[in-house]
């Protein structure tokens, strides 16, 4: 029983875990088509048309991908958590489903289209579709999001006979953590797309390849990261005082602090040790917890000891995940004031450091959404519907450990084969590059359905 | 509460199965096919023909899961565990499938995709004939939880009833492709599809000579009382859709074999509800014990009703712009 529930953990956090990456970055890459489809709609310029047609066969591949790691999901509240799904669906079925009534279907229903159809239908047609695909993507995130706040921050319902019972629905949706896990979360998809978009640009221009498509690319990324990487300081500042006010335990567990206190130091590393109720290896800065959770040194934070050890969350993980967070966090900053400066004095192009940083650096969203996700969602620990349903109540009752074992190992394979083949595959694309110019654009609508992918798999 | 959306929400949820089994059945049946066909130009063109629009198809079966979850909990907690392996290799079988529709033209080593297209959709489509066989046959509960054991599913009631659903999803793609392909294609998959068509037929048969044997309960409802007079259009109607697709596809017609095969496919489905009706855990729980309170109903059927003619009316707009004949070695490559 217990081993299923740590099996039946595990596979959720590992197929979530893996399926965060693709909204991570459709959501963002969603948009992005859009607003190239858009300004190619508006300003007839063709180099936007050029990056749209680069970035759509990736974004199928991704997308599809999301879609197929997606489906898993849901099925995993029947299989593995069924005592969950049935205690929390009134409340949490409807979000769900209007996940997908709004959003599943609209990101669907144009996707065909956006995909296949630029030759079938008028351009305003096509970019309407491209439009309607990344609304598609931000509902989506809205009633997800809404739903996972509600396990954190639950509200507006009532508890009877051990089932929640929606009482007031606005209540429930706008929950307390909500408006600040949306704005976290789409910013961070929205980063993580642009750091993306950034690093393939720079790989362009390492090899003097596309430089034209490369630089509108990297002031397009640049522009998004000015406004949204300080954007994200602020509005992840407040999503801490947010949680200090609802779910003090998980900041205590963030910042390893044992004992309630005024002056709380700022660890800047530490060796929680849960069994001994301290820290070893303690570094850390005086009072500065205290001034940015209470925004004064003296503000009282509380402690973990306040909770009894069953009720408390894992220490460590929480601890470094959101170290590992706000580290990149920091990077991120420092990339973008570097290229904003190198952009203003025109040296985008030729600055090869620069450049040769901006590669790795793609894929710095992706672990700091993860490192996010794993302190947000340890950071509930032991609660699934936090402080009402415990995670160990929540399983599935008949589940053996013998068939999570089974389960989690074929998930673990299947997805290791999946997405290293679509890694190794968006790689492949984006080495490829851009058809060469003067590949004249068709006219008229061919018979059958062109793919935006066939010009790229022509070019060498 | 006033008003009882218990049937309108069955009716909801039944309808968006339905769309699943006919849309995502016949896209899973072009999977199931892949390795038969002619050639490789014809591979692409079921590919084509199938590639805007499985996407989509597939997302019917994502509102059933979460609108079973939704309306109707208890069953959610209790069909899902029942048929925990089954729906492990279901989603398994749909990832590798789905995947290969983008990596099959980017990789090197196409055919190892395509195997992945036609392995995935195997097994995605005999994975859900076994949960519905397992549904049909009845799941053993105990208070508000699943009381089996991990393998209740390996019936041969369940088996049958996987085979069933593999052959008729292939008879779906077979109809699909002849309307939707030409030539040397085209003659190939009607005959696909004549032979499926003996097949689904056969199983069509047993399993409804079968279930009266499983569930008094089915026994009763289709042979015994006073019900079994206006239930006979139900079968006579399926027979007349099976000649009907025998002799379209005799004629050479494009449209009405396919229309046909979604026909033979809406009166099983019928047939089976007819069966089970109004147990959503069968044979413990109905309708009305598992639903969700009233006002989680009445929350999302208000959206609900706004929602589904606008996901329909942009479904046909979709299926529009894609219309007409796909072509032999297509403009994929």
């Amino acid at each position: 029983m217990d081993d299923a529930l740590l099996l039946s953990r595990l596979q959720f956090a590992w197929v979530v875990a893996l399926h965060i990456l693709l909204p991570a970055f459709t959501v963002g890459l969603a948009s992005y088509i859009a607003v190239l489809e858009g300004a190619f709609f508006f300003t007839g310029r063709p180099v936007f048309l050029r990056l749209s047609k680069f970035w759509l066969p990736i974004f199928a591949v991704s997308f599809g991908m999301g879609v197929a790691s997606g489906i898993v999901m849901p099925f995993q509240f029947g299989t593995n958590w069924s005592r969950y799904s049935d205690l929390t669906a009134d409340v949490l079925g409807p979000l769900m489903a209007y996940e997908v009534l709004m959003a599943f279907f609209l990101e669907a229903g144009f996707l065909g289209v956006l995909l296949f159809g630029r030759k079938l239908v008028p351009t305003w047609v096509h970019f309407l579709a491209a439009v309607m695909v990344a609304a598609g993507t931000l509902l989506s995130t809205f009633w997800i999001l809404s739903a996972n706040s509600w396990m954190q921050t639950p509200a507006g319902h009532a508890v009877v006979d051990g089932r929640f019972v929606p009482r007031d629905w606005l209540q429930v949706i706008f929950n307390p953590s909500f408006p600040y896990r949306l704005a976290h979360t789409t910013i961070a998809f929205y980063i993580t797309t642009a750091l993306v978009v950034i690093g393939v640009a720079a790989y362009y221009l390492r090899r003097g390849r596309h430089a034209e498509e490369s630089l509108v690319m990297q002031k397009m990324g640049l522009g998004l990261l000015a406004v949204l990487v300080p954007l994200q300081i602020v509005v992840g500042d407040l999503h801490g005082l947010n949680t200090l006010e609802h779910q003090p335990a998980k900041i205590a567990a963030i910042e390893a602090n044992w004992e309630t206190q005024a002056r709380m130091p700022l660890l800047i590393f530490a060796w929680p040790d849960e069994a001994a109720e301290r820290n070893r290896l303690e570094l850390g800065v005086p009072a500065l917890g205290s001034i940015i959770l209470g925004h004064d040194a003296d503000a009282v934070i509380p402690g973990l000891k306040d909770w009894q050890p069953q009720d408390r969350p894992p220490v460590a993980i929480p601890f470094f995940s959101f170290r590992l967070m706000v580290g990149i966090g920091v990077a991120m900053l420092a990339l973008t004031v570097a290229g904003l400066a190198l952009w203003r004095r025109g040296r985008l192009a030729a600055a090869r450091r620069f450049q040769w940083l901006c590669m790795p650096a793609a894929s710095l969203g992706f672990i700091a959404v993860l490192a996010g996700w794993v302190t947000t969602e340890v950071g509930r620990q032991p609660w699934v519907v936090y402080g009402l349903l415990r995670t160990s109540d929540a399983v599935t009752p008949a589940l053996a450990a013998a068939d999570v074992a089974v389960s989690l190992l074929v998930y673990i394979v299947a997805y290791i084969a999946i997405f290293g083949a679509g890694l190794f595959f968006m790689a492949r694309l984006v080495q490829r590059g851009f058809p060469p110019l003067e590949e004249p654009e068709r006219e008229g609508p061919p018979a059958t359905p062109a793919r935006p992918i066939s010009a790229a798999i022509r070019s060498p | 509460m006033a008003l009882d959306l218990v049937p309108l929400w069955a009716a909801i949820l039944a309808f968006g199965v339905l769309m699943y089994v006919l849309l995502d059945g016949f896209d899973l049946g072009i999977g199931i096919l892949f390795p038969l066909a002619p050639d490789d130009a014809g591979r692409d063109t079921m590919m084509a023909s199938v590639a805007p629009i499985w996407d989509f198809n597939e997302t019917w079966l994502v509102l059933g899961g979460v609108g079973l979850l939704a309306a109707f909990p208890l069953a959610f907690a209790i069909v899902i565990p029942a048929v925990y392996f089954p729906i492990l290799f279901m989603l398994i079988g749909l990832i590798f499938r789905a995947v290969a529709f983008e990596f099959r033209h980017l990789s090197r080593r196409r055919h190892y995709w395509d195997r992945s297209f036609f392995a995935g959709s195997l097994v995605a489509t005999f994975s859900q004939g076994i949960v519905l066989g397992t549904f049909v046959q009845g799941i053993p509960v105990e208070g508000r939880d699943y009381a089996g054991g991990s393998f209740d599913w390996l019936t041969p009631f369940a088996l049958a009833t996987g085979a069933g659903l593999v052959a008729g999803y292939a008879l779906l793609g077979a109809c699909w492709l002849v309307l939707k392909s030409e030539g040397a294609l085209q003659a190939w998959a009607r005959r696909m599809a004549r032979t499926l068509s003996l097949g689904v037929a056969a199983f069509v048969a047993l399993v409804s000579l079968w279930t009266p044997f499983l569930q008094p309960q089915i026994r009763e409802r289709w042979f015994g009382g006073e019900h079994p007079l206006w239930l006979w259009p139900v079968p006579l109607v399926t027979l007349g859709l099976f000649v009907l697709l025998w002799r379209s596809l005799e004629r050479g017609r494009d449209t009405t074999p396919f229309l046909a095969a979604l026909g033979i496919f809406a009166m099983g489905y019928l047939g089976l509800a007819i069966s089970i009706f109004p147990m959503v855990v069968p044979y413990t729980f109905d309708l009305w014990q598992a639903a969700a309170g009233p006002r989680s109903q009445a929350f999302l059927m208000i959206g609900t009703l706004f929602l589904l003619p606008i996901i329909l009316g942009y479904t046909v707009w979709s299926y529009w712009v894609f219309r007409g004949k796909v072509k032999a070695g297509s403009g994929y490559h």
